[in-house]
């Protein structure tokens, strides 16, 4: 196994930890742009409406494939544009590791980049593939 | 989560999904700022997260096969548990052996303090390791963060500075809750509307809160941190009693 003796580089680890915290302060404030937009159009339109969360009844079916999501999103559904928003929330911390990839392999250090691939990998599964 | 519960009566899975997203949100927006101290030690982080994420899948797993009154007691009496033990603290250096997972890992580092950066070494990393396979369960069976305990297992355990325990778990606990929110959400436990005003609560709440932290005495967040999870737990335990999961 790799094993290098000097420390990693603080200064390299330092900038990628800057890019990375401003990336997903971005990613948060657009999903909370989106999030509220979608929100104040479902009110505008159901505001008088009582709203019912004692019992559970899984979401319908169209809010939750992609396409029938994006398709609602653009007729202007206010829930189906608040939870593309959560979407892109839920996408942020996917966006780090992913970028954590590609900055562990510019700093050559192959061990990390393959233990975050792992990680990468689990949340892929977790968001596309497998049972529920 | 106990809060949307008990004072909104909103049903558990409905809860259970919107504590997931807000989970992501305080990581995420909180993020930024914890950066910026240079505190956080991303290689603990990633290494760690192998753990948590796995964890996550297995709690989501879980979540949908076991009886909800069992795992809130359990998990209340842990939490309760956890308190007292942080309240013990650790001051003294610890002088053994090197681990030689850290050495090989690369975990070791160093972080800044008033009288300039100092150095510290990770202990018993298998242990921690373990350790957050469990707070990752824990996360993704309750829809929790599970911070708490991801603090605790780098804290305790691994003898990692808290600030930079508290930072790092800042980090990790929002790739171990998309880890599981992908499930919940396949699953039709994600309320857009119940979430909203969830998700905006929760970004002003962490950009102020992090704002506090960086300035924060180490004994007083010790304190803070402990009582806010004995409640927890006493409240785990009640609504697992009188069945209320």
């Amino acid at each position: 196994m790799a094993q290098s003796n000097k420390p990693p580089s603080r200064w390299n680890d330092e900038r990628v930890e800057r890019i990375m915290g401003t990336l997903l302060q971005s990613g948060v404030i657009i999903s909370a742009v989106v999030v509220l937009a979608g929100g104040i159009l479902y009110l505008l339109r159901y505001a008088r409406l009582p709203l019912h969360y004692e019992n559970f009844v899984a979401e319908r079916e169209s809010l939750r494939g992609l396409a029938g999501l994006g398709n609602s999103a653009l007729h202007g559904d206010g829930r189906a544009i608040v939870e593309v928003g959560l979407l892109l929330l839920i996408a942020t911390p996917v966006a780090r590791v992913l970028f954590s990839i590609i900055a562990f392999a510019l700093e050559k250090d192959r061990l990390y980049v393959v233990l975050t691939l792992i990680v990468f990998v689990i949340l892929i599964y977790s968001l596309f593939g497998g049972a529920t | 989560m106990p809060l949307l519960v008990v004072a909104f009566h909103v049903n558990i899975k409905y809860a259970i999904g919107a504590s997931l997203i807000s989970v992501i949100a305080t990581s995420s927006g909180a993020a930024a700022a914890y950066v910026r101290g240079g505190f956080s030690n991303i290689r603990i982080g990633m290494f760690l997260e192998i753990a948590t994420t796995m964890g996550a899948l297995f709690g989501a797993f879980l979540a949908a096969r076991l009886a909800g009154g069992i795992i809130a007691i359990v998990f209340g009496s842990v939490l309760i548990i956890s308190s007292v033990l942080s309240m013990g603290g650790h001051e003294e250096k610890f002088t053994g052996p090197p681990d030689r997972w850290a050495i090989r890992l690369k975990l070791n580092s160093a972080y800044p303090t008033a009288h300039g950066p100092e150095n510290y070494e990770v202990c018993r990393v298998p242990a921690g390791f373990g350790m957050m396979f469990g707070a990752g369960t824990l996360s993704g069976l309750l829809g929790i963060g599970s911070g708490a305990f991801k603090v605790l297992a780098m804290d305790q355990v691994m003898r990692i500075p808290f600030k930079v325990s508290t930072t790092t778990s800042n980090f990790m606990i929002g790739v171990t809750a998309a880890a599981s929110a992908g499930i919940y959400l396949r699953r039709g436990f994600v309320a857009p509307v119940l979430v909203m005003p969830v998700v905006l609560g929760v970004l002003a709440g962490s950009v102020i809160g992090t704002r506090v932290l960086v300035r924060a005495r180490t004994r007083w967040l010790r304190i803070i941190f402990a009582l806010v999870i004995a409640a927890l737990g006493m409240e785990m335990v009640y609504g697992g009693i009188t069945g209320r999961f």
